[in-house]
């Protein structure tokens, strides 16, 4: 597909450096932890998980983001997608956590919507450096409860999210979604682990994308040779064992960066 | 077993460079769970490049259009990947390299040569990397000596992968069978542009990139038919295959062999499900090797 045309319809500050994007295409069939490739025209092109059907949550980190924070609402941007794999939705029943670190929460938050839809009870870890920077507490909030760390303590558990985790019974949820910057996710995966959970987690990893369809290889991880932007985003704990995460990743030339 | 200039192949269907060939473990993939017969790596070069700016690849309703521009890690960062694809992959393995002069060319295939690389690929046919690609591929005595250089250098099988961006694209092979290559492999994507309406902005970051899938199939196929004809050495034809269909008229133009690059876009074991339509075929026609294929159009006059 070539890029939709995506007008802004409204933008909300999310925290001093995250801003929603709301834009007039609705992508009626997202799955929550799926894509969009955002062409910020004449810049350069950049995955984004949709927070919504119709949003982006993009934190400011670089060329291409900083200048969609200059587009205001009636501004445009090129758009392809929805794109990879999603989070999977529980059942009805089953017993749903979520954790979440930083912008993180971006494609989290559709998810503990759509598992609350679903019947599942669903539960939130979410971490941020500090208070002004949690995202989309209200939105977890009304689908369950929310524990809340900050790395400065100014809200919540003082520290990170693998410290909340350490007081909650794991072994009583069916399913554990989680995404945050790579560190975090290497520290949660290597919890579960130990606690012998895994099995019943989905991680969103983030690589360098070039083509976003699956053909390039750009974004392929180690051991397994699958493509985060087809295969995932979202890979199970499992397929995740013995892999790259947490130990590095490949820049856009390929070379291996240590994380 | 299938030999192709002096390689064993597991079947006569090839990843064509540029496609999933970045790092070891999705070589090993392809051809472990996709089956394709040998893997071509991504293009590697002297020096790290990171590419053109996204969007590097659109799918359109007729095929892809990209513009990588080359990005790699360089040589010596490419070492660990292509020797996990030797090790673990089960199939030939050759590295696709490019240059900007023969001095360029040499020094990246003997610094890959540690790795044991099966064949070198010799990309001279990027339409939209400056100075390298077709930059250097549309001169016939400059791909004589890239050619000639890396003989000279390496003592495994040579191929050359030619840009149907040219007049003749026969002049070309034959300037590449001059100085010395064991096959050629044609061709590289035809240079194309998408536009934004919306905005006016052509769509690649690159503004314009190289034409792949369906739409250039009937261009390959006749690119391979001519090779076929005017050069001694064998032909490797690609360009838009997707099916066993696709893969018999290739090897029936002249193809000796076939590389599959967009189709993976469909499905990773495109390789296996065009291996066996080939089997099916033959056996149905009544062919007892594949290799009565190769060139029979040629014979029907």
């Amino acid at each position: 597909m070539l890029p939709l045309n995506a007008t802004i319809v409204k933008i909300n500050e999310e925290s001093p450096s995250v801003r929603t994007f709301f834009f007039d295409i609705q992508f009626e069939t997202m799955n929550p932890g799926q894509f969009v490739m955002v062409w910020v025209r004449g810049v350069d092109e950049v995955p984004m998980g949709l927070s919504s059907k119709n949003s982006i949550t993009v934190q400011k980190v670089g060329e291409a983001t900083s200048k969609l924070f200059e587009l205001k609402e009636g501004d445009s941007f090129g758009l392809r997608g929805p794109f990879g794999k999603g989070f999977s939705l529980p059942s009805e029943g089953e017993n749903t956590l979520v954790i979440a670190g930083g912008v993180g929460a971006a494609p989290l938050a559709p998810y503990a919507e759509a598992a609350r839809t679903a019947g599942s009870e669903v539960h939130t870890v979410l971490g941020a450096r500090s208070a002004e920077d949690l995202i989309f507490e209200e939105r977890f909030a009304k689908a369950g409860e929310v524990y809340v760390s900050t790395d400065d303590g100014s809200k919540g558990t003082k520290g990170f999210v693998t410290d909340v985790l350490n007081g909650l019974n794991l072994s009583g949820y069916d399913r554990i979604a989680v995404c945050g910057p790579e560190i975090m996710m290497a520290s949660v995966f290597r919890l579960l682990e130990d606690r012998k959970v895994l099995e019943k987690s989905e991680f969103s990893l983030h690589r360098y994308f070039k083509c976003g369809i699956g053909v390039c290889g750009a974004c392929c991880i180690d051991q397994s040779g699958m493509r985060v932007c087809r295969d995932g985003p979202v890979f199970s704990g499992v397929q995740l064992r013995d892999s790259e995460l947490g130990k590095y990743m490949r820049d856009a030339s390929g070379r291996r960066v240590k994380i | 077993m299938y030999t192709l200039t002096g390689l064993k192949l597991k079947n006569p269907i090839i990843l064509a460079a540029g496609i999933l060939g970045t790092t070891g473990a999705s070589l090993c993939r392809v051809a472990r769970e996709g089956g394709a017969g040998g893997v071509v790596t991504k293009s590697i070069g002297p020096m790290p490049k990171t590419g053109h700016s996204n969007p590097s690849m659109v799918k359109l309703d007729c095929g892809f259009l990209n513009a990588m521009g080359l990005p790699n890690p360089s040589y010596p960062s490419f070492l660990q990947e292509l020797e996990i694809a030797k090790k673990d992959s089960g199939v030939p393995v050759i590295a696709s390299i490019f240059g900007g002069n023969p001095t360029e060319f040499k020094e990246v295939a003997e610094g890959l040569l540690p790795a044991k690389p099966d064949a070198f690929e010799l990309n001279v046919s990027c339409p939209h990397a400056e100075g390298y690609g077709a930059a250097v591929g549309s001169n016939p005595c400059l791909v004589e000596a890239i050619t000639a250089a890396v003989k000279d250098t390496v003592n495994v099988p040579v191929w050359v992968k030619l840009t149907p961006n040219v007049s003749d694209i026969t002049c070309i092979g034959n300037a590449a069978e001059s100085g010395g290559a064991d096959a050629v492999v044609a061709i590289n994507t035809l240079k194309g542009m998408v536009i934004d309406i919306e905005s006016g902005y052509p769509v690649l970051g690159n503004r314009s990139g190289g034409l792949s899938g369906k739409a250039v199939k009937p261009v390959a196929v006749k690119c391979v038919y001519d090779l076929y004809t005017a050069l001694e050495i064998p032909v490797i034809g690609v360009g838009g295959v997707s099916s066993w269909q696709d893969a018999v008229e290739m090897m029936m133009a002249g193809a000796a062999a076939v590389q599959v690059g967009s189709a993976v876009y469909d499905r990773l074991d495109i390789f296996s499900e065009i291996s066996t339509g080939i089997e099916a075929f033959l056996q149905r026609k009544g062919y007892s090797d594949v290799k009565e294929l190769i060139g029979l159009a040629h014979e029907m006059v």
